[in-house]
């Protein structure tokens, strides 16, 4: 499979860390249609192609991708600019359970880097609100300033169908906020957990104990989704690199129920 | 197909076929002597075979030997399998070139169909059930993998029937082999006693107008039967077994046996099995440039789950200890295989065993592990 040309619309960088890429058809052709939850291969010219995940908005034309600089490909694609042209291979793999979580309670609970890939499903329940019960963003960083999309939070967190609860690892001068880890803010949220379905992301550590802390709460294994990571070199179940026991992370992921995979997730270096 | 077409054709006549394929414009390949081991390669004439030579393998040893006659089949897997023809070692993906702001990718595709129309000749039972894995790996899914799928319906393939164990074989536990089921054109049983000559079964079409341009006739009862009691032979003098029963319980139950701590200290994370593995499937991508960056290449390459880098993920490997490398290995191979493919992902070849510098044998680690599983389950392995 090729990459497709996408070109730079914007680039926007986020934190210390972080950027956003926009991104549109170079040849000016089809919208981008993904599910939320999925994710892109993206080719850096000459320099090698990762996976990341979708953040923007499902409905919207442009492709839009939030990710930390941390490798060679990641590190060069933070360099780009405007006009520059990279390769898009996608969308793949699994996406967030929106349609099953209608007339449910919905907790989104996010670490760090975690935030991106729940953004589209934020957008969904939003722009259907009406289908959905309570909805619950419970977002953890490490510091104040690793907090992604501060403008967006503080514009949802001033709706009252949307409860925002955010909390850093540690605080800086000036922060009121929360301190402490995400999985704290599971008893601040108020949702029903017999009828709710929770979407988790962050490292494997947090989303075992933020599932964990769910279902102490009464939350099935069954209605908790979390979205895993994996090394790809392919992106659609052939190169082998993304195994997790007997699933492909790129194919049967990167969105499992959280009962698919439990069992996985406590076994070393599986 | 009712009853299979058996023909009889003498050593001379597989010269024949070798020619009559190359005129088809097919590329045959097969086993050839080069150093010390029998590989695979391009051949134009039987002269090219191994003939009159065998090997002894065993955990970690490779010997070629000379037999004093004629034969040209009488030897096991060597280090080669046929899956560096159907799925090469490495591949040009595409090549981008810079323009202007951006740059424009071509996709690799074949210059000429004669380069990848390849005849394989000698494909042991064991190596042909390794195809049918790769073609449900590279084709059966939702994704498939274009090259593979391409060369795979070009090839021609003559199977040939084990009428020799060898050392370190365990196909017939496993069921494969060593006599060659379905999915090959023609079928040979070499059999050589008082006479020389070789058993062809067709399988396909194909195979079947492919053998009537060479000398043959049709095979007498006794002349197959002589054949097949060969091949019998093979499979009652092999020496290993792997029991492919409930591999998936076995291995999914025993994550934590000591066993794993055993092999790692024995494991050099070389990744031999996984390179001479027939079914091992795992790939990498390289991305290049020339030194002024107007063009860039990316270069699919097998890759191997004994390396660090395999996993790494921000942060680090995903696997960083070489036991739980060997633990995923064989745990995919034998349990989750099935899970993805429907069908284990070991057939008996050996390969791995041989090949492995300080021989470690899948078999016999599998056995370990297979028997704690029993004894929990109050079996006695013995007595099964």
């Amino acid at each position: 499979m090729v990459p497709r040309p996408y070109i730079v619309k914007r680039i926007r960088k986020d934190t210390v860390d972080t950027f956003t890429l926009e991104l549109g058809p170079k040849d000016g052709r089809s919208h981008f249609s993904f599910a939320p939850g999925q994710f892109n291969m993206i080719y850096i010219y000459g320099v090698g192609e990762v996976p990341i995940s979708i953040c923007g908005e499902p409905s919207n034309s442009t492709l839009v991708h939030t990710t930390r600089a941390v490798g060679s490909v990641t590190k060069a694609m933070s360099k780009l600019r405007r006009g520059d042209i990279v390769g898009i291979r996608g969308p793949f793999g699994t996406s967030w359970p929106v349609e099953q979580a209608r007339t449910r309670d919905v907790v989104v609970v996010a670490g760090g880097i975690g935030l991106p890939p729940l953004r589209p499903a934020l957008y969904h329940l939003l722009a259907h609100r009406d289908a959905y019960g309570k909805v619950v963003l419970l977002y953890g960083t490490r510091t104040p300033d690793d907090i992604l999309f501060k403008e967006e939070l503080e514009n949802w967190r001033a709706r009252f169908d949307l409860e925002v609860f955010v909390t850093v690892d540690r605080g800086t001068p000036g922060w009121r906020g929360n301190v402490g880890v995400v999985t704290t803010l599971i008893t601040k949220a108020g949702f029903d957990p017999t009828n709710t379905i929770a979407m988790i992301v962050g490292p494997e550590v947090m989303m075992r104990f933020t599932a964990l802390e769910l279902m102490k709460r009464g939350v099935k294994a069954e209605a908790i989704y979390v979205s895993m990571e994996r090394n790809m070199k392919c992106g659609i179940g052939l190169c082998g690199h993304c195994q997790f026991g007997p699933l492909f992370t790129c194919k049967d992921g990167p969105v499992f129920r959280y009962d698919q995979i439990k069992d996985l997730l406590v076994k070393w270096e599986i | 197909m009712s009853t299979p077409r058996m023909y009889r054709i003498e050593p001379d006549a597989l010269n024949e076929l070798i020619q009559s394929l190359r005129q088809q414009h097919y590329t045959v390949i097969g086993p050839t002597p080069r150093g010390a081991a029998i590989v695979l390669d391009e051949i134009t004439s039987t002269s090219q075979l191994p003939i009159g030579k065998t090997d002894e393998q065993a955990p970690a040893q490779y010997r070629l030997k000379e037999r004093g006659d004629d034969a040209m089949f009488a030897f096991s897997a060597g280090p080669h399998s046929w899956k560096r023809y159907l799925f090469p070692p490495v591949l040009k993906l595409f090549s981008s070139r810079k323009n202007g702001e951006g740059f424009q990718i071509s996709e690799e595709l074949p210059s000429s169909d004669h380069e990848e129309k390849y005849a394989l000749l000698g494909v042991r039972a064991c190596d042909l059930s390794a195809i049918q894995i790769q073609d449900k790996v590279f084709g059966g899914g939702t994704y498939q993998d274009p090259a593979y799928v391409r060369v795979r319906n070009q090839a021609f393939i003559i199977a040939v029937n084990c009428t020799r164990a060898g050392g370190t074989c365990f196909c017939s536990s496993v069921r494969t082999g060593p006599r060659a089921r379905v999915g090959f054109d023609l079928a040979m049983s070499e059999v050589l006693d008082s006479e020389h000559y070789f058993i062809v079964e067709v399988g396909t079409d194909r195979g079947e107008n492919v053998i009537s341009t060479v000398t043959s006739r049709a095979a007498e009862d006794g002349e197959v039967e002589k054949a097949e009691h060969l091949i019998r032979a093979a499979a009652q003098s092999t020496g290993r077994s792997l029991e492919p029963d409930n591999t998936r319980e076995i291995l999914y139950q025993n994550s934590d046996h000591p066993r794993w701590d055993t092999v790692a200290a024995r494991c050099l994370s070389c990744a031999n099995c996984t390179m001479v593995c027939p079914t091992c499937f795992c790939a990498t991508v390289e991305d290049t440039t020339d030194l002024a960056g107007t063009s860039a290449d990316r270069i699919r390459k097998w890759d191997s789950c004994f390396t660090l880098d395999f996993s790494y993920i921000h942060g680090g490997s995903v696997r960083p200890s070489s036991k739980a490398r060997y633990r995923h290995w064989i745990t995919h191979k034998l349990a989750s295989w099935v899970d993805q493919f429907g069908t284990i992902g070991c057939v008996g070849c050996g390969r791995c065993i041989t090949w492995c510098p300080v021989g470690i044998d899948i078999t016999e680690e599998f056995r370990v592990i297979r028997e704690t599983y029993l004894m929990k389950r109050g079996t006695n392995p013995n007595k099964e």
